[in-house]
């Protein structure tokens, strides 16, 4: 069984405190990982300039070369992590083992952390809009335009609170080493498999140890990394997210409401978009912030329910080395049986039908662990409850309503795919505040282009763009 | 022959032997006094009439107290609070503590002197070089309805020194984690850690404290902001408690916080384990060879510890199994024959310090964990 013990700054602690990650569907323990408490993160903490000071020593191009390379060994090499050493298709059993997640998915999740890391350069680029790296390094510079730029970084290390289930949001930290800011790490306890290997990449590719902080524990040391660190980002439910509005030292991750609006003008070829739709709310099984978990048309909805159903609803449970698998466990059945309830609760309300429904069982109950398969449900209107939710499995409510309306009740909707050639409603959509990344035309909402910012500009949340003036200092008389 | 500590095996037997003669003494005189109508306490003599057996009768020994159904805590809430004072008592001057209380209506407990006594028993434990007769004390904890405030102020006194206290309130500390009003827990914690400095750097020759672990953490960090450390203002001892009290979280503030065990550091720490219903129960001194363990020892007689299985709370785990905390206090003032506390831990042998069980790897019960919010002050 692998040990993974805390890394503080570079270092690995010997805790006597250790926390068992269990197989999803046995319950018998793959790995130990040590833990900290709250007090040695917050003393580690007093001393985060040092991770940036030593990520200072290193130019630029030399970790975006390193991060290159700690893609390639991330995804390819054999790595020492943690008491062991780890290949490529331990890693990707253990993660499945632990989060429920079919293997192919893991690999998936893996090649995309991979793939936003070997192309670190070109990902900055686009988020600082071409600023010379060395303005970020340095503090300050000229942009070519004979005008002094400034960007401030607002503190040494950011902080992270890593979920447990999802192994695809490891790209959202991935370029701060790049940008010379060390890393504090709270790993998900299911899922300490990523924030390990990653780093173990980055130290062997030669990015300085001491600019990392790996920290499991319980959520004393989450709150540690919080309340100390200047900037932290955290994964959770809608009210993780609510609960930390408007603070600027934090940014939250939830769920993400992302949706397909179909317009007027396609939505009688709907079919033609039906694999797209579909794609979208069953990619990852449905537990991405990027799923799809709405789909607003004002015509032809259930007819489009009753097609995506059609596809997804005979869906079922596969071992996870299956390569068809398209099922996660929920790890903690507990999680299962409340959403299943939820569901229940919106299926109740007049209006709203479950399409899906033929398809026999949804809940399936295992000694450690629960499933929940696909639901496709209508909805006659934006005013049914389910319009609004969001669930960890595949789960799509298909909303019927007018276009008109559509971008005025849609709600927070972190990917917005709009279907339509109509200009007067993409100038909409364009304008419309609730969405924050927008698709336009039949691109599936899990498909993300990472040359864009997503959910808030990292550059911005780490670095204070600001006022520099030089001005040349006289000559002191005492000097000629 | 082994020899275990700086005892033989068999002179520790023998002290087992003659601890559990006393205890099975103090549980009879215990009981007689509880159960007898002219020294007994209204809710006690109500219970006699329920109960199946005649405790003056049928208890002969400390085994006998499992004849009593479990102690519910919830007969602590709420009134009359004089229902628990011992008509032995009366007259007497009551003090009513209290735990829990974030929510509805607090536990309860009446005391007279037991907080005073507890605490003179545990005064013997804590070592003069360390814990200097004369120092004056601060205590930075839970206040108000909390026994711990006259409890520790007692203790200072009893060792002839005088006690500063920050006030401290845990209920307001457990809304605003419930809340999520993070900013404001900080800001609350600093505003005692800052009182907490204050007062550690008025030269007021305060040498000893009992603090959280989570304050204690504070109190160094705030200490090392200002450029110093527990040791430059003064500190030589400190006796802290909690289940948030673990090897690691010791080893942690022996080695990070404190600068190392006494002998290099100079400041002696020890944990201890309590609560309203029991006292305080004292550590085996804790050392980096043996891991930081800590294993806790009932003040015996007046109160016992037992761990038990989790599907048969009157029976005994073996000695390094798993089980749950049980709970028994005999004093004059309260008797609780078998209360099932929130924690598990491991049994731990007899040794000659405390000749009677005690458990280590105090931590919340399994099944109740997640309900249970700990480390909050």
């Amino acid at each position: 069984m692998i040990t993974l013990n805390p890394l503080r700054w570079g270092k690995q602690y010997e805790s006597l405190e250790f926390n068992d990650v269990v197989h999803f569907d046995t319950g018998e323990p793959i790995a130990r990982v040590g833990t900290v408490g709250g007090g040695i993160v917050t003393r580690d903490l007093l001393k985060a300039h040092l991770a940036r000071e030593a990520l200072l020593a290193v130019p630029t191009e030399e970790l975006i070369a390193m991060s290159k390379k700690a893609a390639e060994l991330f995804e390819h090499a054999t790595l020492t992590v943690g008491d062991s050493q780890q290949s490529v298709d331990d890693f990707v059993h253990q993660q499945s083992a632990s989060t429920g997640l079919p293997e192919h998915m893991c690999r998936s999740n893996m090649a995309k952390n991979s793939f936003v890391l070997s192309r670190m350069d070109e990902i900055l680029q686009c988020l600082t809009r071409g600023l010379d790296l060395s303005i970020l390094s340095k503090g300050y510079g000229d942009e070519g335009r004979g005008v002094t730029v400034s960007y401030q970084a607002q503190t040494p290390i950011l902080g992270a609170i890593l979920p447990n289930n999802s192994p695809g949001v490891h790209t959202l930290w991935l370029p701060a080493i790049a940008l010379q800011i060390g890393l504090a790490l709270k790993p998900g306890s299911q899922e300490p498999w990523t924030p390990y290997r990653m780093v173990s990449a980055f130290m062997e590719a030669g990015v300085p140890a001491a600019a990392f902080g790996l920290y499991p524990g319980g959520h004393d040391a989450g709150g540690a990394i919080m309340t100390k660190a200047p900037r932290s980002m955290i994964f959770g439910s809608a009210q993780t997210v609510a609960q930390h509005s408007g603070n600027p030292r934090v940014q939250a991750h939830g769920p993400g409401f992302s949706k397909i609006l179909l317009g007027d003008d396609i939505v009688d070829d709907w079919e033609m978009y039906l694999d797209v739709m579909v794609e979208s709310v069953l990619s990852n099984s449905g537990r991405s912030c990027i799923n799809c978990s709405g789909i607003w048309a004002s015509r032809h909805t259930r007819e489009i329910a009753a097609a995506i159903a059609e596809k997804i609803g005979p869906v079922g449970v596969l071992p996870p080395g299956d390569s068809n698998a398209q099922l996660a466990a929920f790890t903690v059945p507990a999680m299962a049986t409340g959403t299943w309830a939820m569901v229940e609760q919106d299926l109740a309300e007049n209006g709203v039908t479950d399409m899906t429904a033929e398809y026999g069982e949804k809940l399936i109950e295992r000694e450690h662990c629960a499933y929940l398969r696909p639901m496709v449900v209508h909805a006659n209107s934006h005013e049914r409850a389910v319009a609004a939710k969001e669930y960890m499995f595949p789960f799509v409510s298909v909303v019927e309503c007018p276009q008109a309306q559509m971008l005025r009740h849609i709600g927070p909707t972190l990917v917005g795919t709009v279907i339509t050639s109509d200009e007067s409603f993409i100038t909409a959509a364009s304008r419309c505040v609730d969405i924050d990344r927008l698709n336009v035309g039949p691109l599936p909402t899990n498909r993300l282009n990472w040359l864009q910012p997503h959910e808030g500009n990292i550059i911005e949340f780490l670095f204070r763009n600001r006022a520099y003036q030089i001005a040349p200092m006289p000559v002191a008389a005492s000097s000629s | 022959m082994s020899v275990v500590g700086e005892v033989s095996e068999a002179e520790l037997q023998a002290a087992v032997s003659a601890a559990r003669d006393r205890l099975n003494e103090h549980t009879l005189k215990t009981v007689h006094w509880h159960f007898s109508d002219d020294t007994g306490c209204p809710f006690w003599l109500e219970k006699k009439a329920e109960l199946n057996f005649d405790p003056l009768k049928d208890i002969k020994s400390f085994d006998d107290l499992k004849k009593f159904p479990e102690f519910e805590d919830e007969w602590l809430r709420g009134g009359p609070i004089r229902r628990w004072v011992p008509k032995g008592h009366a007259g007497k001057p009551v003090y009513v503590f209290e735990t829990g209380g974030t929510t509805g209506i607090p536990k309860s407990r009446m005391v007279i002197e037991d907080h005073w006594k507890d605490y003179e028993l545990f005064s013997e434990t804590l070592p003069d070089k360390y814990f200097p007769k004369g120092a004056n004390w601060l205590m930075l904890g839970p206040s108000g309805p909390r026994r711990l405030r006259l409890a520790v102020e007692h203790l200072a006194q009893h060792r002839d020194g005088i006690c500063f206290c920050i006030d401290l309130d845990p209920r307001w500390v457990v809304k605003l984690i419930k809340k999520g009003w993070m900013e404001h827990l900080e800001e609350y914690k600093k505003h005692c850690i800052d009182q907490a400095v204050t007062i550690l750097t008025a030269g007021h020759d305060v040498k000893c404290m009992f603090a959280t672990p989570k304050l204690l953490e504070s109190l160094c960090e705030a200490l090392e902001e200002k450029g110093t450390n527990l040791a430059e203002v003064g500190i030589t001892g400190i006796f802290s408690g909690g289940t948030e009290f673990t090897s690691q979280w010791t080893r942690f503030c022996v080695e990070e916080l404190l600068g190392g065990l006494p002998e290099e550091s100079g400041i002696y720490m020890t944990p201890t384990y309590g609560n309203t219903l029991m006292g305080l129960a004292c550590s085996k001194p804790i050392t980096a060879a043996d891991g930081y363990k800590i294993a806790y020892y009932a003040p015996q007689p007046r109160a016992v510890t037992e761990v038990v299985t989790f599907d048969d709370y009157n029976s005994v785990v073996g000695y390094g199994e798993t089980g749950r905390v049980k709970l028994y206090t005999l004093t004059d003032e309260f008797f609780v024959p078998g209360f099932m506390e929130r924690d598990e831990g491991e049994r731990e042998r007899p040794f000659h310090t405390y000749p009677w069980d005690g458990v280590s790897g105090v931590r919340p019960f399994h099944e109740l964990a997640s309900a249970t919010t700990v480390g909050v002050y």
